[in-house]
């Protein structure tokens, strides 16, 4: 059998330019789709918070999230982030470094019980607490004796944000460090590094946008958190109020202005977020096509 | 220093990776650990470097016992299968590593440490490349920072898991040489692990073969390739055929021909088989001993210098193997098709239950 | 020479790691969830009994699995399109998207709730169009549905996105090569790969779902037999001082949480198994 090059050409380019013509349906109409979705659901929710938010000027706007409890409402929510996030880093490091570098039984139920406070909802994860640390508590009365206030105080909330938020730093983490292996800590150890030379030099420059990422995802939840926040915290203005507690406040007031304005400041604060994240994202790409 | 490894046995869960191993490997040697995957021979590897621990035996270093030292303490330079470099730091910080994190007190000053770093990378042809990032450099030049590094805490035993075998063809050639020539001017006790024969062969002062945890045989080179210990060993060091037979007095009887087997004068009556290599083998068109056995050409193909010929035996169906030289081809001037008769220049006889365990 | 020697690792920080880890599990997670366990063992079983099953806890029972349900069913569909069409298709403006899709992990739940609520509100931006129809979202069952169905928009997307990114092409071009249609390999070949993570992805959601509080409660309305869901009776019990009910109800919930746990446990176990085992 002899095949005519020159026409197998033509008829290749008829074939490309044929398809060029033909409209992909398929993927216009679940572009379609998505952008509606998308819209319904997350962008116009989005500007509808700003809008509402400037309804009746950028004096009110200002105004709200100057006011003296709204001030207090960001320095508690702060607080309870740089409390909160560096100590479960600590516990999102440890558990991905015994995980992944060594063996050992139970290691699956280890897993599940990090994963759990995903599970739980946050109105249980504010209950177990104040059925600990209330004055009808298991620890109540030790506590009133000793003069220490856990709920409807700052402790509280820092606990219960802390159950909360528990996991994040610790599922990011405990994939990368599978997929890293250890044959650079081993190399560290068999070039004469002790545990702290291996960690800080080699361990932790590796996995360190991992860890941002957790920590990022960790920082948003804390922020944010407000079932779990909301039962322990009893809702005291100016004093045990949190950001998403203002917002609440503000709302079933009928202050829909400066509940919107407040609620505007968070949504900067979770774009914040995802434009750390995408970059994150993006720089770990990069890194792995090199 | 020299390396003594006594009694060690490893498991991994149910699985016995190591039993019972014994070997001594003498100072300054360039040993390799041959072996299929699955052999144990990484496992022993990174027993000697102390990254895998031992439930019984010892290893013993210079005659000192260091079973329960740290693979940090041990002074073994450790050259891992993919490298393991640190890819945040530079060529130059990867060898510098083990230097800038001794204590104070042992750590050398800045400048001996650029100066060592400066001696490795022209030891390892790298000169130019201090300062750029290991995803920068080819593997065969990753390969050369991972030994630099593992050289400059100036270790008494050099180890090195699968040292080419993430390369290609060419460059494994290259670098295998290159590291005979270091290890003939640095002289450090070597070992590496591999599991491609000719790279054993070409490189290594001394070969262990290792097969389903066990050590198959310890010899040189020639001493492995020539007398193989075991049917194991004939068949994992090159091509071989395999002619079974029942053996009887030194001779071993395969219906239509006879091998002499002068290693089993006392065997009775067994079945056993012959092993023959294909560059063993010769072709001839007429029965002329009765250690010839006809065999019909049933395939014939060149690579390189030598001829490949296949055929099929006429008694027993079985493929027959044979190499011959260019020359040597030429001069049969064979057929596909045809009726020749082979008979082997060396043969070696092993009975199958002497190596069932 | 035979010399027994104890297992060793030659890694440092097990036992500091360790130590961390079962400290953190055992002070934030495993003691404080088990007084939940103690505290609802206080009543008897009977008055457990008549807590857990009276007529305004079946009802928010009933609201809080139907909405989660669906609102989990229609994320599995339209989660499983936006992951398609954000790994097979390029348009502009994608990477935009992809980042948005976290916007539900981001956003503030409290926030999430009273920007919803307003919105689908009768006179709202969106819930006129829906109440010209008819149809009333804001303060109705459906509204509780809209909350879940943005809660949970992430899990699914999040889950499925890896997995077809990881399809293997040729594996399609296999089938193709082979004679199937394009539906056939979308049926056959690459669905049932995928079906491990949707399901994941939708239980992943519906658990998230059952627990939601903050952007439920302010779209619900809160209206006893009618929107009331059962983190909220936890609430309610708890305004009330009622620590007993209110830990009856959570014991309730956590063991529809752990039945969820298991199952997705299950799921990737599954769908682990369908990988080829690397030598």
């Amino acid at each position: 059998m002899t095949v005519d090059v020159s026409k197998y050409g033509e008829n290749r380019m008829q074939y490309v330019t044929h398809k060029k013509k033909q409209v992909n349906w398929t993927k216009r109409i679940l572009v379609t789709v998505m952008l509606l979705y998308l819209s319904l659901f997350l962008l116009v929710p989005l500007v509808f918070i700003f809008t509402k938010a400037f309804e009746q000027g950028a004096a009110v706007y200002f105004a709200a999230i100057t006011e003296r409890d709204a001030l207090s409402a960001v320095k508690l929510t702060l607080l309870v982030a740089i409390i909160t996030v560096p100590l479960n880093t600590i516990f999102g490091v440890a558990a991905a470094w015994c995980i992944t570098k060594f063996q050992f039984r139970g290691k699956q139920l280890l897993l599940s019980l990090i994963e759990l406070p995903f599970a739980v909802s946050p109105v249980i994860a504010g209950l177990v607490f104040v059925l600990f640390f209330s004055p009808r508590g298991v620890l109540g009365p030790l506590l009133t004796d000793w003069g220490i206030k856990v709920i409807f105080s700052v402790p509280g909330i820092i606990i219960a944000t802390m159950f909360v938020t528990l996991p994040f730093v610790a599922r990011e983490l405990i994939p990368v460090m599978q997929a890293q292996g250890s044959a650079e800590e081993e190399a560290a150890i068999s070039l004469g590094a002790n545990g702290w030379q291996m960690f800080f030099r080699v361990t932790l420059p590796t996995i360190k946008w991992g860890l941002l990422y957790g920590m990022i995802l960790c920082n948003a939840r804390a922020i944010g958190e407000f079932g779990a926040v909301s039962v322990v915290s009893g809702r005291i203005r100016g004093m045990t109020n949190t950001m998403p507690l203002h917002v609440e406040i503000l709302y079933n007031e009928y202050q829909f202005s400066a509940a919107f304005a407040f609620a505007s400041l968070m949504s900067l604060l979770a774009f914040l977020t995802l434009i750390v994240k995408s970059w994150i994202e993006w720089r770990t790409e990069k890194e792995q096509q090199v | 220093m020299s390396i003594e490894i006594c009694n060690v046995t490893k498991h991994y869960g149910s699985f016995q990776a190591l039993t019972d191993i014994n070997l001594t490997i003498p100072k300054g040697e360039l040993v390799a650990l041959l072996g299929p995957s699955g052999s144990g021979k990484t496992t022993l590897l990174r027993i000697i470097a102390g990254l895998e621990s031992i439930e019984e035996g010892g290893i013993l270093f210079d005659g000192k016992d260091l079973s329960e030292v740290h693979v940090n303490q041990r002074d073994v330079g450790f050259v891992f299968q993919h490298y393991a470099l640190f890819k945040h730091m530079t060529v130059f910080d990867n060898i510098a590593f083990g230097l800038n994190i001794r204590k104070k007190r042992l750590r050398p000053s800045k400048k001996e440490i650029e100066q060592k770093v400066n001696e490795l990378l022209d030891l390892v042809k790298l000169s130019g490349f201090a300062h750029r990032y290991p995803t920068q450099l080819s593997g065969g030049q990753r390969q050369r920072v991972a030994l630099a590094r593992a050289l400059a805490v100036e270790p008494k035993i050099l180890l090195l898991d699968e040292p080419f075998g993430a390369l290609d063809a060419k460059v494994r050639k290259e670098l295998r040489r290159w590291l005979r020539k270091l290890h003939n001017e640095i002289h450090v006790t070597s070992v590496f692990v591999t599991h491609d024969q000719e790279e054993a062969l070409d490189v290594a002062d001394r070969i262990v073969i290792m097969n389903k945890g066990k050590i198959e045989q310890l010899g040189t080179p020639s001493e492995v390739y020539d007398k193989p210990a075991s049917p194991f060993v004939y068949d994992f060091l090159g091509n071989v055929n395999l002619f079974h037979g029942r053996l009887h007095k030194g001779k071993l009887d395969l219906g239509s021909a006879t091998f002499d087997a002068p290693d089993h004068l006392h065997a009775n009556d067994k079945e056993a088989i012959g092993y023959v290599r294909p560059h063993h083998l010769t072709i001839e068109r007429e029965k002329q001993s009765e250690e010839a056995i006809a065999a019909k050409i049933s395939f014939m193909h060149s690579i390189g210098p030598t001829w490949h010929i296949e055929m099929k035996r006429e008694d027993s169906e079985a493929y027959v193997e044979v190499e011959l030289s260019k020359e040597d081809y030429a001069q049969l001037q064979l057929k596909v098709g045809e009726v020749v008769y082979v008979s082997p220049k060396e043969v070696k006889v092993f009975i199958p239950e002497d190596f069932v365990i | 020479m035979k010399k027994k020697h104890k297992k060793r690792n030659i890694l440092p920080g097990f036992g500091l790691s360790m130590g961390i880890t079962t400290l953190y599990i055992s002070l934030f997670i495993l003691i404080p969830l088990s007084m939940v366990f103690i505290e609802s063992s206080k009543l008897g079983w009977s008055e457990f009994w008549q807590v857990v099953t009276n007529e305004r806890m079946m009802h928010a029972y009933k609201i809080s699995f139907a909405t989660s349900f669906a609102a989990a069913l229609l994320n599995g569909i339209f989660g499983f399109i936006i992951a398609w069409v954000l790994v097979r298709y390029r348009f502009p403006g994608k990477r935009l998207i992809d980042g948005l899709i976290d916007l539900p992990f981001a956003l503030p739940t409290a926030v999430a709730g009273i920007a919803l609520t307003t919105l689908y509100a009768q006179d709202g931006w969106l819930g006129q169009y829906f109440m010209a129809i008819g149809i009333k979202i804001s303060f109705t069952p459906l509204g509780i549905m809209i909350a879940l169905m943005f809660i949970g928009l992430p899990f699914v997307v999040r889950m499925v996105q890896p997995v077809l990114e990881n399809l293997e092409r040729e594996v399609e071009e296999a089938a193709s090569s082979l004679g199937a249609t394009k539906q056939q390999t979308f049926l056959k070949v690459i669905f049932p790969e995928v079906l491990p993570a949707l399901l994941a992805g939708f239980s992943l959601a519906f658990a998230r779902g059952l627990g939601e509080y903050g952007s439920v409660v302010f779209i619900a309305g809160n209206m006893p037999m009618k929107t009331e869901i059962a983190p909220l009776m936890i609430m309610t019990k708890l305004e009330q001082f009622d620590y007993a009910g209110a830990t009856a109800i959570a014991v309730v919930m956590l063991l529809v949480s752990f039945i969820c746990l298991i199952f997705i446990n299950l799921l990737q176990k599954w769908s682990r198994k369908h990988e080829l085992q690397d030598e």
